[in-house]
């Protein structure tokens, strides 16, 4: 087996808000005001492994944008730990944690809200690899220009500021501004759900082609399962800070274990497959600070039996490569077994 | 039967310095009573342009520069605003992308809401209150009656967006324009309201203008669908029709864009190029320099062509057998 390249081994984040000083000071008359912690993503393991596409769906405040994060390097973890090519990267020291900072890179949603409207194109992507020492001062300009033309913009636009350019070509400045580091890793979160679908087709066109051309791995968060279905190799569902799900596309959205699961792939609208009567599930997405106890998903879950609701049910294989967290697999596992005592080989 | 909506060779610019933005180009379509059309097109294509000058609420330097809005009848350009602000909100309503840009953040539900009744009809506090609770029942929320008192921060986005239906609901309109009012929705929320949606109108028999760039979403509501390009539409007719068989090129296009369209892990297939700046659009067909199969011809200007209950402009449309 091989090393992963990045490897969450139970990672937790928590985000707590301090007490303000009048809330200290309503303790000190026996207030007994807490801290609220906010537990985004709760004991996930995830390995990704060299040249793979994983796919990390889910709806809002599931955890995946914060994961992507903690599993990029550019936030800590609060509980467990991210090994990158199998070391710890809280042991990673000088010139190794700088070369994994430059290896692990982040492409997001909002171009606009991560490139300095300042600078120019140039400088936007000619930086990094010069502060870094991947090319001389005086080489920026070729470098940067090969960059801009691999990602589809025109070499002449590398004076402009990132206003005078659409959604579609900003992203594609901020895919240049990436590769500038050489990096083995692109975190994509949600990197083409802003953009028209057309546009959205070639930027994930040229995601495919970088895959090949630079040997590329990707964590790909996204909310769209249309999206995730096409390009990855690996689906992993989260729920509330949790991992549900995880299986190859097709065993994925052919043979979905996970209520939760069924439900997102139930409900999404699709052209092909029109005029249906909605089932929507019940109920709100629970506020990730009170999650329900037991599994998260036991109130809005059809199936849900009394065990969902004090016990938190752990990742099981139900086939190869096919995982989920859910008390029905041992309903069905029990009854598979009741059934093959009860009816004897003929 | 006569529609509840017909607009005729609608034309809203924008004066701007850099030149007149032809927002929305010779728009012509009509809306049937308990009708639901979905608008669909891409980011500046000018729907929610076209959505906005049917309740005039087109800001300067945009104006509506020609054409017609006939709702009932009655042309609504020539209506004075006063006589505009009694249609507004009580027989064309508006839903809004963003519930947390409509609702007002310092104000409690109910007092938006019973503003909104009282705006329009001469009713007692308590009586607009009661009307407000049973609307706020109607579109799901759970114990209408204290939520009333809650202020819109203290809802999920989800449920700001059936507040702001509710909020809708309230005059029980002829028509409803919704701009995108499920595109920042999580998909199982977006379910639930596409649900209720389709439910009430069909209850109280309104029409429904859905403004989306989502066509998964259009194909699973809508009775007939338009789709918008560069200004204009290009294609209309029965959603079934066009979506299984686009006569506009630039309809298979998006149609073929989608990921769902080819199999897994193949390269998709894009729209080939960008859309033109509303500042300068080509002359002829605006999709000409996109398009596989343009010519010559296609610089000058396509006539709309209707038939078989489908309409589209284009000069080389897809041909489908009639098997």
């Amino acid at each position: 087996m091989t090393t992963p390249l990045v490897e969450a081994v139970d990672v937790s984040r928590r985000f707590s808000r301090k007490l303000d000083y009048a809330e200290k000071i309503a303790n000190l008359f026996g207030a007994g005001l807490e801290e609220k912690t906010v537990h985004a993503v709760d004991e996930v393991n995830l390995a990704v492994y060299p040249g793979e596409v994983v796919g990390l769906v889910g709806e809002s405040g599931c955890g995946k944008s914060t994961l992507g994060r903690v599993m990029a390097g550019i936030m800590p973890a609060s509980g467990g730990e991210v090994r990158w090519k199998g070391r710890p990267l809280t042991s990673l020291q000088g010139d190794d944690k700088r070369a994994m900072r430059l290896s692990a890179q982040m492409i997001f949603q909002d171009p606009m809200s991560t490139l300095n409207p300042r600078k120019r194109v140039l400088d936007l992507i000619g930086e990094a690899p010069k502060v870094h020492g991947i090319v001389k001062g005086r080489e920026m300009r070729d470098y940067v220009a090969a960059l801009v033309t691999r990602v589809g913009l025109d070499p002449s636009y590398l004076d402009r500021y990132p206003h005078q350019f659409s959604g579609g070509q900003r992203q594609r400045i901020g895919i240049a501004r990436a590769l500038a580091v050489k990096p083995k890793l692109l975190v994509c979160d949600e990197s083409v759900a802003a953009l028209d679908v057309s546009i959205q087709a070639q930027i994930l066109n040229l995601f495919m082609d970088l895959r090949q051309e630079f040997g590329l791995t990707y964590l790909f968060i996204s909310h769209d399962l249309g999206v995730v279905k096409h390009i990855c190799d690996r689906v992993v569902v989260m729920y509330l800070g949790r991992v549900v799900e995880s299986a190859t596309p097709d065993e994925l959205f052919g043979n979905p274990k996970h209520p939760y699961t069924q439900a997102l792939i139930r409900e999404l609208p699709s052209v092909t497959d029109r005029r249906r009567v909605f089932t929507p599930i019940k109920g709100e997405i629970p506020s990730p600070l009170h999650p329900p106890a037991g599994c998260h998903f036991h109130p809005r879950c059809p199936k849900a039996f009394d065990r969902c609701r004090v016990e938190r049910p752990v990742l099981k294989e139900n086939a190869a490569g096919h995982v989920s967290a859910c008390h029905l697999n041992d309903l069905a596992a029990h009854q598979a077994a009741t059934n093959a005592t009860a009816e004897p080989a003929i | 039967m006569t529609p509840v909506l017909e607009v005729k060779n609608l034309s809203t610019h924008f004066m701007t310095r850099r030149g007149v933005l032809r927002a929305v180009d010779d728009v012509s379509f009509t809306v049937g009573p308990r009708e639901i059309v979905g608008l669909v097109g891409e980011s500046g294509s000018g729907k929610s342009i076209t959505g906005f000058s049917i309740l005039g609420l087109v800001d300067p330097p945009g104006r509506v520069v020609g054409g017609q809005i006939l709702f009932n009848g009655e042309d609504l350009l020539t209506k004075s605003p006063t006589a505009m602000r009694a249609i507004r909100g009580k027989r064309i309503a508006m839903i809004f992308q963003d519930p947390m840009m409509t609702l007002n953040p310092v104000l409690s539900v109910a007092t938006q809401m019973i503003e909104t009744v009282q705006a329009h009809d001469r009713v007692s506090r308590a009586e607009a209150r009661a009307r407000s609770r049973d609307a706020l029942g109607l579109v799901g929320i759970p114990s209408p009656e204290e939520r009333l008192d809650s202020y819109p921060h203290q809802f999920s986005g989800g449920m700001r967006q059936r507040v702001a239906i509710a909020i809708a609901l309230l005059h029980r309109p002829d028509l409803i324009i919704a701009d995108e009012p499920t595109t920042a929705l999580d998909v199982t929320i977006q379910s639930q309201i596409l649900f209720e949606i389709k439910r009430l109108a069909a209850e109280f028999g309104m029409a429904l203008i859905w403004i989306s760039h989502d066509l998964g979403v259009v194909a699973a509501l809508a009775d007939r669908i338009m789709v918008m390009y560069a200004g204009r539409i290009v294609e209309a007719g029965q959603v079934d029709g066009v979506l299984t068989a686009p006569r506009h090129p630039y309809t298979s296009g998006l149609l073929s864009a989608v990921p769902a369209a080819v199999p897994r892990g193949e390269p998709l297939r894009p729209i080939p190029g960008f859309a033109p700046s509303p500042l300068s659009r080509p002359s002829g067909c605006a999709f000409r320099d996109r398009c596989a199969r343009a010519t010559d011809v296609c610089a000058t200007e396509p006539m709309l062509e209707i038939a078989a209950g489908r309409e589209f402009r284009c000069f080389h449309p897809h041909l489908w057998s009639a098997a």
